[in-house]
């Protein structure tokens, strides 16, 4: 019942043919690059704020290389948000859309997997100064590689709710994987109190990587203790990783501000 | 409570194989209860195609893999910097590294560092079938 809360889409065909044949013309010319794998001394840079302003003045030039003029042509930018389950992805979708609509978007849950339907939220603006953002907000029920209807029967469901869960939840995941193709930014949602070098992690920044797809990492969580942004900067030395929390909303304008640098 | 089984497949054996048909000897394997060893690795298209049929296959026997995938870093980064393009990368790549693919049944966890894999299985109390 949470779910009938928020807007939700499935018709994700409109406009997708027209966009296939884009993407497939860029990674024509892009050679295929590893997300963080090729360059294992890197991650001992350190990330002074120094550091951090050459980081995103690197990745603006790459991006405004790589993708700068689709956006001049684009109406409606997709801002997908991606990662493994319970990262805090609906939670930051909602801490954005309480940010600039007043109102939330999709039920969060400590159990994996509360959300298994794609979910978009359109015509989200923002504003700094004077300039603006505007997209449309996509949250995915996040991509694994294993589901367990007894995992949810230890969280207290029954039977039969478990395994519905489960058939859910393994079709969200294959519709997040579909839904990549149509993705123009993503933010990957990381949870900082755990081991980020995980191949599901790898996975879905090297494919975003492979179509060209700009991404940001976000390592959510830091009001935990266990919070270790370190750790995620040397597991993903390449990308601009900006350390959150979606649930308190700490550090929400440097996100914004990443997201401006990104698409401007 | 059989002990674990592991089962090798030289890079050649999936080298002619279409996508599809690699990730259907590769989950083949592992839902017959095997760690499946593989010489090299898969595209990053190959890896997310692996994920969405593993999903379409779980059921309440299989519950998916655990997916690990390591490869020399440096050896990779300088060939490719010296052969510019997909195709060096298509004939050299993904030959290199191993790639770890386990039943989530009795793989817990592939935990990996860039220099090392573990692997750490569940106990044998959990991965006997379903009680009543
Ligand atoms: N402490 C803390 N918990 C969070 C934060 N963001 C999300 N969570 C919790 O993490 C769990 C999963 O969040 P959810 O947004 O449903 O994750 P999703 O599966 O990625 O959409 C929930 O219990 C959230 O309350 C955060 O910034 N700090
Ligand atoms: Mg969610």
């Amino acid at each position: 019942m949470p779910r009938k809360k928020s807007k939700k889409r499935s018709g994700k065909k409109a406009g997708k043919k027209a966009k296939k044949a884009k993407k497939s013309e860029e990674n024509a010319e892009e050679p295929f690059e590893e997300p963080a794998e090729d360059q294992p001394s890197a991650s001992t840079q350190s990330s002074s704020s120094s550091a951090k302003n050459e980081k995103l003045g690197i990745i603006k030039r790459f991006i405004n290389k790589v993708i700068g003029s689709i956006f001049k042509k684009k109406k409606h930018i997709k801002l997908g948000l991606y990662g493994p389950p319970n990262g805090g992805k609906t939670t930051l979708a909602n801490r954005i859309c309480i940010d600039w609509l007043g109102e939330d978007m999709g039920s969060v849950s400590a159990t994996a997997h509360e959300t298994r339907e794609i979910k978009i939220k359109e015509q989200i603006n923002i504003k700094s100064g004077k300039k603006e953002l505007s997209f449309n907000l996509v949250d995915t029920p996040g991509i694994a590689t294993k589901i367990d209807y007894e995992d949810f029967v230890k969280k207290g469901m029954n039977k039969t709710v478990a395994k519905k869960r489960a058939k859910e939840a393994t079709k969200g995941v294959i519709d997040a994987i579909k839904w990549l193709d149509d993705m123009d930014v993503v933010v990957v949602v990381i949870d900082s109190t755990m081991d980020p070098y995980t191949q599901v992690n790898i996975t879905i920044i090297g494919n975003l990587v492979a179509r060209n797809i700009p991404v940001l990492i976000v390592g959510n969580k830091i009001d935990l203790k266990k919070s270790d942004l370190k750790r995620i900067e040397a597991a993903f030395p390449q990308y601009d990783v900006i350390g959150i929390s979606a649930k308190f909303g700490k550090n929400m304008d440097k996100l914004y501000e990443s997201l401006f640098v990104m698409v401007d | 409570m059989g002990g674990l089984t592991l089962q090798f497949i030289p890079y050649s054996e999936i080298e002619e194989l279409s996508s599809l048909g690699r990730i259907k000897k590769l989950l083949k394997i592992a839902k017959e209860n095997k760690i499946v060893l593989l010489e090299g690795r898969l595209n990053k298209d190959e890896e997310a195609e692996l994920i969405k049929t593993t999903m379409e296959e779980i059921n309440d026997e299989f519950k998916g893999i655990e997916l690990g995938v390591i490869y020399p870093e440096q050896t990779e980064g300088a060939l490719l910097k010296k052969i510019k393009g997909g195709f060096a990368k298509l004939l050299l790549g993904n030959r290199m590294g191993l790639t770890i693919i386990g039943p989530a049944s009795i793989v817990k966890e592939i935990k990996k560092d860039p220099t090392k894999i573990e692997l750490f299985t569940t106990t044998p109390r959990k991965t006997k079938k379903k009680k009543r």
